[in-house]
């Protein structure tokens, strides 16, 4: 276990236990994400700082894409140029990337467990798939935008062009977020240094990660799926 | 690390809350400057001060500036400072976090008010209703300075948020129950979730309004088919939780200085901080009351008008439990005490004109009109300013070691009461009659000359009792007595340790037995634990990573306003700040 170095001399020097005497973690900022040496020792509620952040970073997400989504809905119907959903929409292409990205949920949960067991080549192997999976989802939707601006649907053609890719884009995004995330962790497990001890930060990663999907069910059957 | 380097690199909660107080502090007075300016502009009817131009950036930047740059920081001075102290920590959860939340609220207020600078200063409103603030009828920067400033801002409470909801959750000491939670803590709690909450329906509402003005989209404008009222629903749904936002931390200053100088403890602390749940729970569910004359319908109407008068209950629920723990008391007329009173005295009268306000018939003629003017700098000078005042006062010693000059302090308060007064009570009359908000002025003829007049000369009796205030600050650093540990026979466990607390803050972590823990301390002759730290103490290392995260931001907004390379510069930055911070402390 390494400690940061403290450089300033006007806060206490250390020694081994307690930054916080029962309260927290033996390190510096322990709550920081990287910062994952420590099993998530004896905070008030027993839940680890960085997961419970992710809870509440979460439940604000939620509201977030709520307001997107509200939009969207309210304004379905109201566009009065270009092409309409039924027009356009691709259910069957966007089921697969809906399935592909549903899977990479599956991945993670495997990549989680395989950190916790210290299974190694799991670790690669997961954590690769995962954002591999989230890659090929963004591939499909990089495909969608596309073909849909070809056909005449753009942002400023219309309301429901607007809040579609308002929507849709913001998710996207979210999910590049995620594999640019997973990605760092794969290169960490790749030079061996994710140890089960990281789980937690492997785990808030998950927590998102699960999250930003949830959200695309929400989107799949809202805006294709039911018309 | 001390000078210019340590105060950048710091992620002591407490410099952080300093860092947050001086920058609200200053934007405290560029808000009442704007202010001045625009009463100055009003005492005389066709007055020729200010354009109506500028009249129209001042209004929308004393708006925004006071909110976002004053009032909140201000309110976030007292979240840093105090809560890891009065929950038993030694920092927050996520002490760079933390400062990562400052520097973005410092960039976002500078690129605010950097549009002074290049003469295009925000001039639709602070609540820059659609589509006034099109590319049609708001051509230049000044909207792309707000919504980016604004963007920015929202960015810098959401960080704040997660990280004080998780720092009361899990970082309390042994003992120190929900219930035990000091009542600022409390509503500092219910603060954050309304942050979390609110934002991300005005992050969007910009966000739409962003993909309009840069990208040509159609989200307000009719001709597309879209809604201006949209706008409106996202805003007021952030705007209304906003209001507690603001007050909601006031409540628990004055929660926490009653019971210290009435000497005895808070009446129905349970049921206050009820009251403040169900403040914050109902706050979600009234935001149309800010509509009422966009023709909603009976039934919408109906209901927001229902939500809003219930929300007085638990208002009011709490002003009986702030009478009742005075009453009886053995009252100490210090100077905290003063703007904890001025506070409930002032929070009522405008409590009041809000009713009034949520029976939409009545709000339907004052809507627009200086009646709501005065309502809402009733709540916001009477409530949140005097809320401030008071806990500047209350912890003032405790932050800086200084006692603060009583006499000096009385004196700020009977003018501030007094400027107060005179500058917003005229604004009922001149409402009532008749006169319309955002108007750069007005014929002889309608008989506004005199409350206008009278409420001139109020914001500079207003403006001296505030800059005695500062003033008496200031002086007591250099000559004010020395401050104990405890000047107040206080409660709470910040009055526990030294004035100015330690870096580490507590040598060893209280076990919490008791609601007031440290007056239950010395009731029963308890031993306040260890002077100094029994074992060496773990600190956060310093850290520049915030600031350059945060300046990557800035670069990036800047460069939305100007050339788009600079987004892509400043994009990289943040980037390379996150990695760089992310791999900190890793090996």
């Amino acid at each position: 276990m390494t400690y940061a170095p403290l450089k300033d001399s006007a806060h206490v020097r250390a020694a081994a236990h307690a930054f916080g005497a029962g309260t927290r973690p033996a390190q510096p900022p322990s709550g920081d994400v990287g910062r994952g040496a420590e099993p998530p020792s004896e905070t008030t509620t027993g839940l680890d700082n960085r997961k419970m952040a992710m809870w509440v970073f979460i439940g604000s997400e939620c509201m977030f894409f709520g307001s997107l989504l509200a939009t969207y809905l309210v304004y379905r119907g109201r566009s009065v140029a270009g092409p309409t959903p039924g027009e356009i929409l691709n259910i069957p292409l966007t089921s697969v990337s809906t399935f592909v990205l549903l899977m990479s949920s599956l991945l993670m949960v495997l990549a989680l467990s395989a950190v916790q067991r210290g299974d190694a080549l799991g670790t690669r192997l997961w954590l690769f798939g995962t954002p591999f999976f989230g890659l090929i989802f963004l591939g499909f939707q990089a495909y969608e935008f596309t073909d849909f601006v070809h056909n005449g649907l753009t942002l400023q053609v219309s309301l429901f062009g607007a809040s579609f890719f308002a929507l849709t884009g913001f998710h996207g995004a979210h999910v590049t977020v995620g594999v640019i995330w997973l990605l760092t962790l794969w290169v960490l497990a790749l030079r061996d240094r994710l140890p089960p001890a990281d789980a937690p930060v492997v785990e808030v990663a998950g927590l998102y990660w699960h999250f930003v999907d949830i959200v695309w069910i929400v989107i799949f059957s809202l805006v294709y799926l039911i018309q | 690390m001390s000078g210019v380097r340590g105060w950048l690199t710091t992620v002591d909660h407490k410099r952080i809350g300093i860092l947050y107080g001086i920058s609200g502090l200053v934007f405290l007075l560029v808000g009442g400057v704007e202010a001045i300016l625009m009463r100055l502009q009003l005492a005389r009817p066709a007055a020729g001060f200010v354009a109506a131009e500028t009249f129209n950036q001042l209004f929308t930047m004393h708006g925004t500036t006071m909110i976002f740059l004053a009032v909140m920081p201000l309110n976030a001075a007292f979240f840093n400072y105090l809560v890891p102290l009065m929950i038993g920590a030694r920092d927050v959860a996520f002490p760079r976090l933390n400062a990562l939340s400052y520097w973005i609220f410092l960039a976002g207020a500078l690129l605010l008010n950097a549009s002074w600078v290049v003469g295009a200063a925000p001039d639709t409103s602070w609540v820059g209703y659609a589509n006034l603030t099109s590319r049609q009828f708001s051509p230049g920067l000044n909207t792309d300075f707000w919504l980016l400033g604004l963007q920015i801002l929202g960015v810098s409470s959401l960080v704040a948020a997660v990280n004080f909801v998780v720092t009361i959750l899990n970082l309390r000491a042994p003992g120190m129950t929900y219930m035990r939670l000091p009542v600022f803590v409390w509503m500092t709690l219910i603060t954050q979730f309304l942050i979390l909450l609110a934002f991300p329906p005005i992050t969007v509402g910009l966000i739409f309004l962003m993909f309009d003005r840069f990208f040509g989209t159609g989200f307000y404008n009719p001709a597309a088919g879209g809604n201006t009222l949209l706008w409106q629903h996202l805003f007021w749904l952030f705007g209304h939780p906003e209001v507690y936002i603001l007050i909601l931390p006031a409540m628990g200053i004055v929660s926490e200085i009653l019971p210290t100088f009435a000497r005895k403890p808070l009446f129905g602390y349970p049921v206050v901080v009820y009251s403040g749940v169900l403040i914050g729970f109902f706050g979600f569910g009234v935001w149309s009351h800010h509509m009422f004359t966009t023709g909603l319908g009976p039934l919408p109407d109906s209901a927001f008008a229902l939500i809003t008068m219930l929300i007085a209950i638990p208002t009011g629920v709490k002003i009986f439990n702030w009478l009742a723990t005075l009453w009886g008391g053995r009252i100490r007329l210090q100077m905290p005490l003063w703007f904890a009173l001025g506070f409930i005295a002032m929070f009522v009268m405008g409590g009041l004109s809000g009713i009034m306000h949520a029976s939409p018939p009545v709000d339907m003629q004052q809507q627009d009109s200086y009646f709501v003017v005065a309502h809402l700098h009733y709540v916001l000078i009477g409530g949140a300013l005097f809320g401030i005042f008071a806990g500047l006062a209350y912890w003032w010693p405790k932050a800086t070691g200084r006692m603060l000059d009583e006499r000096l302090g009385r004196g700020s308060f009977w003018l501030i009461l007094a400027g107060f007064n005179v500058t917003f009570f005229p604004m009922h009359f001149l409402g009532l009659l008749g006169m319309p908000r955002r108007i750069y002025t007005y014929p002889a003829e309608v008989g506004w000359e005199f409350w206008n007049l009278v409420s001139t000369v109020g914001v500079f009796i207003l403006s001296a009792g505030i800059l005695v205030f500062l003033w008496s600050a200031a002086a007591s650093l250099r000559r004010g007595a020395e401050a104990p540990a405890d000047p107040w026979n206080g409660r709470t466990l910040e009055w526990f340790v030294p004035s100015p607390p330690p870096d580490y803050n507590f040598a060893e972590i209280p076990p919490v037995r008791h609601r007031d823990e440290l007056w239950a301390m010395k009731l029963e002759g308890r031993a306040p634990g260890a002077a100094q730290p029994a074992r060496e103490i773990h600190l956060p290392a310093p850290s520049v990573y915030p600031l350059v995260v945060a300046a990557g931001i800035l670069v990036a907004a800047s460069g939305a306003l100007s050339h788009p390379a600079l987004v892509g510069a400043g994009m990289l930055v943040v980037v390379v700040g996150v990695y760089r911070w992310a791999f900190e402390y890793r090996r």
